[in-house]
């Protein structure tokens, strides 16, 4: 899969200077900004870039489509010597779903609930009359089996309802190749899934787009998933193309400054410290929603001053033990203890002292902020709230905290609809510090954003550790992440915890069975990384 | 991006990991048995609804304050004939037990007797309420029958082909005149009508009086202009919800994959939209009608046509408690009957329930 | 390539700021923005509210003062002519829009302070009383409106103060609903929760987490809401049961001089006057409508419901 381009295939798509504009605000603004892009038989092209670099909208723009909303102001589309920029709807739709397909990022969304599925998958192949209907789905049986989904024979027959996400991102993928088009248009297809289903999805559809010879459009913000698809890869950022280059010359000799900052954070790693004097503990913790039981038997000690990263799937119980800590989500039994004594499970029990003292920084900054207060409030009231700050007094701390967190007071008073993804992060950071906590639980809180962005943001957060001893719980699914911020690791799977240690003993061997199925499964920079794992895997 | 939501944000759904095989033996069966499930919890949940809402329309005469009897019988009403009439409406006994007769009377068909005809001397020319009420009651039927049958079919059409032709010309001006419509009174739709096909150019009669005699072409020829109000104001209604249902629609993910797939319009409307698509519609369609009932009152009045809303109304105004009572437990009756339909259309139509894991 | 900063720095990233404004100068930009069909709505309720308050300045004769001309004819001194009892219809109108305006204006608020109120209370409290309050909305929404309120005004008469209470606690189920669906929605937002977790109080939640968040659709439905209100109380007037003379009122007014229009081969202008209450009712719901409409879509996107 990582053949160098071959420029003796024929040039199956050809775009060029191509222009689209996005309606809001009651405005048009351009979203892309004259992109050429040229693909041959065969190859597989990557397309990555961070949320709002318009990746998306190009690749669909490659089927001469463009969402309710957008519209195309220029350059040319050729595919295969027709200009579906110029092309009208009707033979548009003769290419659709035929010589061009499409593969969308939610699968329980973009499948019908009223249809089976096998109904959906050979529908463009028997409405162009490809094949007959019957040997269309004979062949879609195929289909399923060669992307290893269980019982091939009878999963067709099912609802979209009926199967997992992973498994209907591959039925998805079946539907594509149903009628065996010349190009695949990939938009973020493994996005949505967890690592270790990823992994099954992503060599499903090397597999199947290699055995077919189909040329493709990889698109996805992961360069390391992009790395064990794509032949080459182009990067884009604001509508605009960055660098474009084959995927080993691009991981290895990355040229253009922006590029290269995508690389950075793997590069980032603390050295890890181990910690004595516990501050928070968690003792043999059950609990649970309702009567569903989430976690069991759980026992976590954050020790003072260093961090402690949580790592599992969706589902895992990171974010219930996250909930249990705080008081949302009293425990059924089991204890916490804050500084040597108990702390009250229930939140509504605990003092005001002992809510200053654990704080909590989410995933989302945008949902984490009230979106009618300004930067001022939002900082300030937990200064007012737990210190007595007011007036002035309250003004010049803000202010303070604010250039803790590398802004300044010019961001006053603004909202937080007028923050950057970064920006607003930093503010949930400056709120949490504000009350001079003891210790901030972080859950996700990197996972939202762009790699640069995510960076700058765990280097901070490093830095306030070290200048105020703050103790982190780091909740994430991100192994990167962990490698760069972590002193100890704890390893979560159906509400148990699988591992805990000190990071150097975690991610060495032996591992148990799950923590290797998870550290194997997350995707590595390194073009052969998915081989050697299926390799290793089957051996 | 979406996905860190889906990874992190610790919502109980998200919990059970859903891979491998699932059994599908006595899927007919299971699907049969969840479908008739819900179908009779609804069942049950719209018995419930009624009891509760006889409950509330039967209490209301216990509200009634304390010298009603004199005001039905008069002021000079003796001792003896008001305590009769007490007596008579059952106020000697106590209210769980008045309820239980009454509801175990309507079941009978039995809705009591009238207040009206009344006197101080004792003299009782009252009405069985039920007499008043069903002749009417299959008038207002046949109104309201008549405007659904040309209101839904129009507003079906007005709505989906706004949907499909939204933002253009079109679209635009049937929902800037439905707006206007929805705006305006009943009463002055109606009173536009006579002024212009009664008064101005008499093409129907402006009073729609009818009786038992009349044959069916009269009754039409009659009901054209109260029709023709209501089919007004309930297309405005219901091409808007219809319109707002089939875009909605028409924004799900799996009809931009549809049209990604390169399925032509009519096919994305009649093979993915449709199947969707009935439960909003007939959401809709039942919304509409049960509307319709209510407003059927206010053209009756209007047209003088001898409805269960005209008979309400008149029942209000002499404060005559028993017909009151029983026109407000028919329209609400019919009310939850339509809406249960709409909701049992739309499990029946639900592919989750149709086919359960 | 494009212009952005190759090093980074967290202040120097890109935020949409927006030009920071006062108040007057943002309301002046968002009327700018207006289309006719809201300015046409923003005119004519101004007028209407106008009108209202200045009733007895802008009204010839008294809101009840008879002339001994029934049914007079449009002239000069009687612009409109008198009704039934000799009336004069224009000094009718004019009061009928303070009379009919207000209690609509009264029922409404009422409504929102009994539905908003107990319905932010659901959303916070999520148990027991959410449950309940839950409970019996559904059941006071299984009867039509207006035929509860024909039933409950049979019982306890239509006096004004009753048309308001009556007609308020009905509406209110509706308010109800809608505040308790936008304030679960915001109610579950990481920021409520980053409050609940600093100790915040009920009240300070409610007051400065969720309600200023709720405010446009809360907004936007009071505008609906009045129209409805205002139609079921011409409505009910018209038939009869609402607001009682000598009490000018449009609803009682059309229907009073109905008749009229059965003339209008012979005098166009009588056949005329009973629809100009009516004209007035619809006038004043349409631009209410109007706006709804164009305040929705800009704070919310489409609406496209009812």
């Amino acid at each position: 899969m990582t053949n160098e381009p071959d420029a003796s295939n024929e040039i199956l798509l050809e775009m060029r200077g191509i222009r689209i504009d996005g309606y809001s605000d009651e405005q048009w603004h351009p979203i892309i900004k004259g992109v050429d892009l040229t693909l041959r038989r065969g190859e597989i092209m990557g397309l990555i870039g961070e949320s709002g670099a318009g990746k998306s909208t190009l690749g669909k723009a490659a089927m001469g489509y463009t969402q309710p909303g957008c519209k195309l102001t220029g350059g040319s589309i050729m595919f295969d010597g027709i200009d579906l920029a110029k092309a009208s709807d009707r033979e548009k739709r003769k290419l659709w779903g035929t010589r061009i397909a499409y593969v969308a990022q939610s699968a329980a969304a973009s499948f019908n609930p009223a249809h089976r599925l096998i109904d959906q998958t050979v529908e463009s192949s028997t409405r162009r009359g490809i094949r007959p209907d019957a040997e269309s789905r004979a062949d879609a049986v195929e289909l399923f089996r060669a992307l290893q989904l269980p019982d091939p024979e009878t999963i067709g027959s099912r609802y979209p309802h009926q199967v997992s996400g992973g498994q209907l991102q591959r039925v998805m993928t079946a539907m594509a190749m149903s009628p065996r088009p010349d190009l695949i248009i990939f938009d973020e297809p493994t996005t949505a899934l967890d690592v270790t289903t990823q992994v099954e999805v992503l060599a499903a559809m090397r597999n199947i787009v290699e055995e077919f010879n189909t040329a493709a459009i990889y698109i996805t913000h992961d360069l390391a998933v992009v790395a064990q698809m794509a032949d080459f890869i182009q990067v884009l950022r604001y509508g605009e193309e960055v660098e474009q280059a084959p995927t080993r010359q691009m991981l290895t000799k990355p040229e253009m400054p922006y590029t290269k900052s995508l690389w950075s954070v793997r590069a980032l790693e603390k050295p890890e410290v181990k910690g004595e004097d516990i501050v928070l503990s968690i003792d043999h913790v059950d609990a649970a929603y309702g009567p569903l039981k989430v976690l069991h038997d759980v026992s976590i000690s954050l020790p003072r001053g260093r961090t402690v990263a949580v790592v599992g799937e969706s589902g895992s119980g990171k974010s219930t033990t996250a909930r249990v800590m705080t008081g949302l989500l009293p425990p059924l039994t089991g204890t916490i203890m804050f500084n040597g004594e108990p702390l009250p499970p229930a939140l509504k029990d605990r003092s005001k002292d002992q809510l200053q003292r654990i704080q909590m920084i989410y995933q989302m900054a945008d949902t984490a902020m009230n979106p009618r207060q300004t930067v001022e409030t939002i900082i300030g009231r937990p200064l007012e709230f737990y210190l007595g700050l007011t007036g002035k007094a309250r003004e010049e701390r803000v202010i303070e905290l604010l250039k803790m967190i590398e802004l300044d007071g010019s961001f006053l008073d603004r909202l937080p609809s007028e923050l950057s993804g970064g920006q607003k992060q930093r503010i949930c950071i400056a709120r949490a510090l504000a009350a001079k906590p003891d210790i901030i639980i972080c859950d996700e809180v990197t996972s939202a954003l762009d790699q640069i962005v995510q960076e700058g943001i765990l280097k901070l957060l490093l830095r306030l550790q070290k200048e105020f001893n703050i103790t982190y719980l780091f909740i994430t699914h991100d192994i990167a992440t962990v490698k760069a911020i972590s002193d100890e690791i704890v390893v979560m799977f159906e509400g148990k915890v699988v591992e805990q240690g000190l990071k150097s003993e975690i991610l060495s061997p032996p591992f148990p069975e799950y923590t290797q199925l998870l550290l194997s499964s997350v995707p590595e920079m390194d073009p052969d990384w998915l081989t050697n794992l299926l390799a290793a895997r089957s051996a | 991006m979406a996905n860190n939501a889906l990874t992190a944000s610790c919502s109980v759904r998200n919990f059970k990991k859903i891979d491998g095989t699932r059994p599908s033996v006595k899927q007919g069966n299971a699907r049969l048995n969840a479908v008739l499930a819900t179908i009779l919890k609804r069942l049950g949940l719209g018995l419930a609804t009624l009891f509760v809402v006889s409950g509330i329309i039967f209490s209301s005469i216990s509200m009634l304050p304390g010298d009603f009897s004199e005001a039905v019988l008069g002021q000079a009403a003796t001792q003896e004939t008001v305590a009769a009439f007490r007596k008579e409406l059952g106020l000697d006994k106590s209210a769980p037990v008045r309820y239980f007769e009454w509801v175990g009377s309507v079941l009978q068909g039995d809705l009591g007797t009238s207040f009206s005809g009344r006197n101080a001397s004792g003299q009782d020319r009252s009405r069985q309420v039920s007499d008043l009420v069903m002749p009417r009651l299959w008038n207002t039927l046949f109104l309201a029958g008549v405007t659904a049958l040309i209101a839904v079919p129009l507003a079906l059409f007005l709505g989906l082909t706004a949907a499909l032709y939204r933002n253009t010309a079109y679209d635009r001006i049937v929902n800037a005149l439905t707006l206007t419509t929805i705006s305006t009174p009943e009463f002055f739709v109606a009173y536009i009508l006579i002024l212009f096909l009664a008064s101005l150019w008499p093409v129907f009669p402006s009073l729609a009086n009818i009786d038992a005699t009349t044959d069916l072409g009269e009754r039409l020829y009659r009901v054209a202009l109260p029709a023709l109000t209501l089919t007004l104001v309930i297309v405005a209604h219901m091409m808007r919800m219809t319109r707002a249902a089939i875009i909605n629609l028409l924004a799900s993910p799996y009809i931009e994959m549809a049209r990604l797939k390169g399925a032509s319009q009519s096919e994305i409307i009649l093979k993915h939209a449709l199947p969707n698509a009935w439960s909003p519609i007939a959401t809709v369609i039942a919304f509409n009608l049960a509307y319709l009932v209510v407003g059927v009152v206010v053209v009756e009045v209007v047209f003088v046509y001898p409805g269960i809303g005209q008979l309400m109304v008149d029942a209000v105004t002499s404060r005559d408690i028993p017909v009151v009572q029983a026109c407000a437990l028919i329209f609400a009756a019919t009310y939850i009957l339509l809406n249960l339909t709409a909701d049992i259309i739309g499990i029946v139509t639900n592919p989750r329930l149709l086919h359960p894991r | 390539m494009s212009e952005q900063p190759e090093t980074y720095t967290a202040a120097a990233e890109v935020g949409a700021v927006r030009k920071r404004r006062t108040r007057l100068e943002r309301a002046g930009l968002l009327l700018k923005s207006a289309p006719p069909s809201a300015w046409f709505g923003m005119i004519v309720v101004t007028l209407y509210i106008l009108v209202a308050i200045f009733a007895d300045v802008l009204a010839p004769y008294g809101e009840a003062e008879i002339h001994p001309a029934a049914f007079a004819p449009w002239s000069d001194e009687f612009f409109f002519g008198t009704d039934q009892i000799g009336r004069d219809v224009l000094t009718r109108l004019i009061y009928g829009a303070r009379n009919t305006m207000g209690i609509a204006l009264a029922t409404t608020f009422l409504s929102f302070l009994i539905g908003g109120g107990l319905g932010l209370a659901a959303a916070i409290n999520r148990s027991w009383l959410d449950q309940a309050l839950s409970r019996f909305v559904d059941v006071l929404m299984a009867i039509p409106s207006l035929i509860f309120a024909l039933m409950l005004l049979s019982i306890f008469g239509s006096t004004i103060t009753s048309l308001i209470l009556i007609i308020a606690v009905l509406d209110s189920t509706r308010v109800f609903r809608l505040t308790r669906a936008v304030a679960v929605n915001v109610a579950v937002m990481d920021y409520v929760e980053a409050a609940k977790l600093r100790g915040e109080g009920l009240s300070w939640i409610m007051r400065r987490e969720i309600l200023p968040n709720i405010m446009p659709p809360l907004v936007a439905e009071f505008g609906l809401r009045f129209c409805f209100v205002f139609l079921t109380i011409a409505a009910l007037s018209f038939l009869g049961v609402g607001i009682q003379p000598p009490t000018a009122d449009w609803g009682s007014m059309v229907r009073a001089n109905a008749s009229l229009i059965q003339f209008a081969k012979y005098d166009m202008t009588a056949a005329i006057t009973p629809l100009l209450p009516a004209a007035a009712i619809a006038l004043l719901t349409v631009a209410v409508n109007f706006i709804v409409d164009w305040f929705l879509q800009k704070t919310s996107g489409l609406r496209d419901d009812k």
